[in-house]
């Protein structure tokens, strides 16, 4: 006699304790601090507070712990726990013109006003295991130099002197926002920003690695990529002026792309543009390149077809959380729909066994 | 008799330049037009805003509806001129796959104008479908297989049967026999030329090819730089050109 | 539990979901688009449902939750323990003393009253979406009122099977107007679509809400000559005897043989606690002890 298991509720209190044994390992081993994650593994957080779209060194170390490392994982504790968050209002757009730049390179000029300054980037490392990390990760203190510039001139103001450079219109004061209204098609630009920015890196990543294979290949180079802390101020209605409120480390990359240009037009270079919290500088470059492809209508290129080039496929398939909720939904229990494809997979082959003996 | 389709100053514009120019004329029911003329001479765009695929900047374009009358289509909702485009007009493609769902059986794509219109039973939808498919001279063993597994001929001639199965008015043609070889346009022309006549449809055909519009068409325009230069018999206009590009066109001269 | 508003959600995000379900109640089977806010829970998992359920639960409601038609599956726990903690609200597992019922799959078997909402999840919302993949071309296709394709699909099975091969999530065609899918549901339930209570259809990643009115005409689509067919397992439930119900069918042992027991857990329950006995049943004191 076999009677249905009823055992829901204990078996999701066991499996959270045993998750939760799991998180901590072995407990002769130390465990980590908030703090630690924070400072040592500071490109986790800052994949986690891009992608979550929130701010906050020290909750996304505290979600990578929760979530024992899993950033995926991550994000989404950082994205349930933002959408809880009381609105404020919005800051005014940060001037990244007033970047205290960390890093700051142009693959288009040797030189440049505010020069190229490498910063601390994996770059020219030699990418070999360094097993003395193992024993001893303590590093000496790096050379200083003078304090960056107060301001640092985009690469693209000097081309857009000569008015080299695809003029862009300014958008709305407030642009829409994607966490607020449904996404709905064809999207503005500063949607599709919006939707890059906090899209999964991988994904944005495969997409511009494909347009540079020659999937709407639009030709990029990188006119400037710089990182380093913005100020952030926001109108105060009470005080009837704006005012400093923090400051946040961003990633921007301006790309210059081929020309274009028309009967009425003399050809001009057009651009990609990628902007993205933390140092991030492999998202934001992705994200300039399939931004640039998105734009195909507006710049009256060709649409060849290319999946970087279609804004449905882009922008409902960039994000990490809707991708891998509704993946793995499918272990699911869905006997319910199972079961009617086995009833009528035997009545179909029923049906054809019938039809067959009648043949024969 | 009434016309069936009154266009009245049809103008495109794509920027500065002309797509095509204050076209006029007057099609009677059972009667075929052929617009002749080379690449860029505008004949493309002047089908494409006469059959609700683009919008022209100026003009009209009157239908004599079943139930209202004479209407511009031009003006209409967009609703109504989808369904004008599934029930009283049809649209052949250059390229069949441009006019067929590829991953659709031969029989379904001719059923889904039946079905788009209301037809629920499916004995019915299928009887006619393979009807179609005969009158197109498709065996009907090849109800179920998809156009994939068609020649370029055999996916044109199902294109016109997906076409026709719901007895449309006007149907409007986009150099219907390009890309195909000599042999299969004979029989294809031969084949449009039975269903015309027996069906008593009107037809827009665009071409560049003259023996199209010789064997089916009952009237010509010629069409250059998005003007039309000369209209007249087909016979007439062939036989006896008045305009100099069409006498360049005729005695081919031109390639076109 | 004060951390967080009454049922989650901010009272703000609740207005413009009630908005959006209002708007799907006034257009029966239209999708309403709505700012589909992140949960704490995955997406796929029901977002969608727990939104509309967030919406609509009041202090005064019992709740009740179903996965697959059962009570006890682990995701249908989890939900109602989402708003037990959340909203405090009372939960039951008897489908006739709920007032809101979240649903994944199924519809319950006991017919729903006048003053019941049934909520379900939805994952994708648009019955056209596996014909036309852009979203741009299917919302044109139902406001022009375009299914012709709907029906070539259906034609293709009848063609390629002899039979429409569409077994859930089949689609059906609400007053008349839009084409709308059940979500999920076996196609058995979709008579059950024409009822007395509220329907509500949350989709939250795809941002989407419609509803179904109360005694709204809803329409499985079909043939003249293929007719809609609500099919079952040709058995009766091997614990309570019910024929008229949908039913799981259990593996039961190493030779592979089968148990039949209905979907609907509270259904079973009920008609085992009133004396019925399966093929395999016991009587439900004597099973309880």
């Amino acid at each position: 006699m076999y009677v249905a298991v009823k055992g829901g509720e204990k078996a999701i209190d066991n499996a959270h304790a045993w998750l939760a044994e799991e998180r901590r390992g072995d407990t002769s081993v130390a465990e980590l601090s908030v703090a630690q994650i924070r400072e040592q593994l500071a490109l986790a957080v800052n994949r986690v507070m891009a992608e979550g779209s929130l701010y906050d060194p020290d909750l996304a170390a505290l979600a990578i712990k929760q979530s024992r490392g899993d950033l995926i994982e991550a994000i989404f504790l950082i994205r349930a726990y933002r959408t809880t968050l009381p609105r404020f209002g919005g800051s005014e757009p940060v001037d990244t013109e007033k970047m205290a730049c960390d890093r700051r390179v142009s693959a288009t000029f040797k030189d440049a006003p505010g020069g190229q300054v490498l910063g601390p980037t994996f770059d020219y490392t030699h990418r070999l295991l360094d097993f003395k990390l193992a024993a001893d990760g303590e590093a000496p203190q790096a050379p200083m130099t003078d304090a960056p510039p107060a301001e640092t001139p985009h690469i693209m103001s000097f081309l857009d002197r000569e008015n080299l450079i695809q003029d862009e219109p300014a958008g709305p004061k407030v642009p829409d926002d994607l966490t607020r209204a449904p996404l709905e098609l064809p999207a503005s630009r500063a949607l599709r920003l919006q939707a890059l920015t906090r899209g999964d890196e991988g994904f944005i990543l495969g997409m511009a690695y494909s347009t540079q294979r020659g999937y709407a290949r639009n030709h990029a180079f990188v006119a400037e990529l710089r990182i380093g802390a913005v100020p952030v101020e926001m109108d105060i209605p009470e005080l009837g002026f704006a005012v400093d409120i923090g400051e946040v480390t961003l990633t921007e990359c301006e790309t210059v792309n081929q020309f274009q240009g028309s009967k009425t037009e003399p050809p001009q270079f057009t651009r990609g543009y990628g902007l993205v919290f933390g140092m991030t500088e492999r998202k934001a470059i992705s994200m300039a390149l399939v931004d640039r492809a998105l734009r195909w209508k507006e710049l009256g290129e060709d649409n060849v077809g290319a999946p970087a080039q279609d804004e449905e496929f882009v922008l409902y398939h960039a994000d990490n959380i809707q991708a891998t909720g509704f993946l793995e939904h499918i272990k699911l229990p869905h006997y319910v729909d199972f079961q009617s494809e086995l009833e009528l997979i035997r009545k179909l082959r029923r049906e054809a066994q019938a039809v067959q003996e009648a043949a024969e | 008799m009434n016309p069936l389709l009154n266009v009245g100053g049809i103008s495109k514009f794509y920027g500065h330049r002309i797509g095509c120019k204050d076209v006029s004329f007057d099609l009677y029911p059972g009667e075929v037009m052929g617009i002749v003329g080379e690449s860029g001479s505008g004949k493309s765009t002047l089908l494409n805003c006469l059959a609700g695929h683009l919008a022209p900047d100026r003009g009209a374009v009157n239908f004599d509806t079943r139930v209202d009358g004479m209407r511009d289509t031009v003006t209409m909702s967009e609703p109504e001129r989808r369904m004008l485009s599934r029930t009283d007009w049809a649209f052949v493609h250059q390229h069949a796959r441009d006019g067929l769902r590829m991953n659709v059986s031969a029989g379904g794509n001719v059923g889904e104008r039946l079905m788009a219109v209301g037809a629920r039973h499916y004995g019915d939808i299928r009887d006619q479908a393979t009807d179609w498919l005969g009158r197109v001279e498709i065996n009907a063993d090849r109800v179920d297989d998809r156009p994939t597994a068609f020649s370029g001929g055999m996916q044109q001639r199902l294109q016109i049967a997906r076409n026709l199965v719901t007895g449309p008015r006007l149907v409007f043609m986009d150099e219907p026999t390009g890309g195909l070889d000599v042999s299969v346009q004979a029989r294809l022309l031969d084949l449009l030329r039975g269903l015309v006549r027996e069906m008593n449809l009107s037809a827009i055909i665009v071409t560049h090819d003259l023996a199209v519009v010789r064997l089916l068409a009952d009237r010509l325009m010629v069409m250059k730089d998005g003007h039309v230069v000369e209209t007249g018999l087909t016979d007439q206009v062939l036989d006896d050109p008045q305009h100099g590009y069409t006498q360049l066109l005729v005695s081919s001269v031109l390639q076109v | 539990m004060s951390d967080y508003n009454f049922a989650y959600l901010d009272e703000q995000t609740k207005r413009m979901i009630r908005r959006a379900i209002l708007k799907g109640l006034a257009i029966p089977g239209y999708q309403v688009p709505f700012a589909s806010r992140e949960m704490p829970m995955p997406y796929g998992w029901g977002t969608g449902g727990v939104q509309v359920s967030a919406a609509v639960l009041t202090p005064d409601d019992t709740f009740k939750v179903i996965d697959q038609g059962a009570d006890d599956t682990t995701n249908a726990v989890s939900i109602r323990r989402f708003f037990e903690k959340t909203a405090d609200v009372a939960v039951t597992e008897a489908t006739g003393e709920a007032s809101v019922i979240q649903t994944r799959h199924r519809i319950p078997e006991q017919d729903l009253r006048a003053d019941q909402i049934l909520v379900y999840q939805v994952p994708i919302p648009e019955p056209l979406r596996f014909l036309e993949p852009s979203e741009v071309e299917t919302r044109k296709m139902h406001a022009l009122e375009e299914y012709g394709l709907m029906h070539v699909k259906l034609y293709e099975d009848i063609s390629q099977h002899g039979a429409i091969a569409t077994s859930y999530a089949y689609p059906v065609k609400v007053e008349g107007r839009y084409v709308m899918d059940p979500s999920p549901i076996p196609k058995f339930d979709n008579p059950k679509l024409n009822m007395a209570g509220i329907q509500l259809f949350g989709a939250g990643r795809e941002q989407r809400i419609y509803a179904v009115p109360p005694y709204t005409d809803v329409v499985s689509l079909d043939f003249e000559d293929y007719p809609f067919e609500a099919s079952k397992a040709d058995h009766a439930c091997d614990l309570c005897g019910a024929t008229d119900s949908y039913l799981d069918e259990l593996i039961v042992d190493d030779s592979g043989k089968r148990m039949f027991m209905c979907s609907d857990t509270d259904y079973c329950c009920s008609r085992r606690k009133a004396g019925h006995i399966g093929a395999q049943g016991v009587p439900y004191a004597e099973d309880a002890a």
